[in-house]
């Protein structure tokens, strides 16, 4: 267990990667954008980026703008 | 047609996809602009991709391009991590940028916007910056890369028109290859009709759209008036004169006394 922000709530979460993470919180992956301390994660690389104690987690999806 | 980055655009009217509504109401009036490029926005996810994932399909079942923006950055950092995650959700190097330099009037941060519009076009983005009318940033943007500029008219939202047509005319005459497209202060028909007689070669509009009484015949209206006013400065405006020159010929009137 490791306590993570997301989107800047704290929360504890048990997942390894941030691919694990997306899925835990039952998101659906295809619509969304992520970044880790302020460096965006490529949807192709969520699979492999191991996610550590305190990490600050961005996940963003198309909302409308002008 | 409008060259933008290579891609040939007919539509010189870029819409905007906020405050609208409704999503039925935004699609009638996307519909009716007959905009192909429509602006779109990330924000966070608090309905586990859903809510982004319903808005997007919408705008993708309408067939027309998106430039994503960066819209609340207030620093270049937060608006080039911004753009890249653009990149990776929407597939496009395409992005608005917007540095938002002041809370009140929404001016843009010009010089964080210039580092910003350096970084991403070194990193291959196409970067249409939103811009002030000053010439010298506009010449600093264009150095960093940037073959569109989007200067303000006004302040975003404050749908009042064009406040500075001697500066507006002024990058038109600086500039007269770069694709111009006035982005932000629109709030009338006439208000664009009058940008695309001093040569601009587009408008990008949102709220005096979905804010009005009527949102889909508000964007039809705007597109007629974008392309009377384009048609217009390409047959060649008049010159306003100070005194009055008769429209029929003085030769041959009669005498009567």
């Amino acid at each position: 267990m490791k306590t993570l922000i997301i989107n800047g709530e704290t929360q504890p979460m048990e997942a390894r990667t941030l691919a694990e993470l997306l899925c835990q919180l039952d998101y659906d992956a295809a619509w969304l954008a992520t970044a880790v301390n302020g460096e965006v994660v490529l949807r192709d690389a969520r699979a492999s980026f191991d996610l550590r104690e305190g990490d600050r987690i961005e996940i963003l999806s198309p909302m409308q703008g002008g | 047609m409008l060259d933008l980055y290579g891609t040939a655009v007919s539509s010189r009217l870029l819409l905007g996809t906020a405050r609208y509504p409704s999503p039925a109401i935004l699609a009638d009036a996307v519909r009716a602009s007959g905009a192909e490029i429509v602006t779109v926005s990330l924000r966070r996810e608090t309905a586990g991709g859903k809510a982004g994932g319903a808005f997007f399909a919408l705008i993708r079942d309408l067939g027309v391009r998106v430039l994503p923006n960066t819209a609340g950055c207030h620093s270049a950092k937060e608006a080039v991590t911004t753009a890249r995650m653009a990149r990776d959700l929407f597939g496009t190097n395409w992005i608005k940028l917007e540095v938002i330099g002041h809370h009140d009037t929404l001016q843009p941060d010009v010089f964080a916007l210039v580092d910003a519009a350096r970084t991403l076009c070194d990193d291959g983005f196409e970067v249409f910056p939103y811009t002030t009318d000053d010439l010298v940033v506009a010449e600093r943007l264009l150095e960093a890369g940037c073959k569109v500029l989007m200067p303000w008219c006004a302040p975003i939202g404050s749908a009042a028109g064009p406040i500075n047509p001697v500066a507006l005319r002024a990058m038109r005459t600086h500039f007269p290859d770069v694709p111009l497209i006035v982005d932000a202060g629109l709030g009338r028909p006439s208000h664009a009709a009058a940008v695309m007689e001093l040569g601009y070669d587009a408008v990008l509009l949102n709220t005096a759209v979905a804010l009005a009484g009527d949102p889909v015949v508000m964007a039809k209206a705007f597109a007629t008036a974008i392309d009377a006013g384009r048609k217009g400065f390409q047959a060649g405006l008049l010159s306003p004169r100070d005194m009055a020159e008769p429209s029929t010929p003085i030769i041959g009137r009669a005498v009567f006394s």
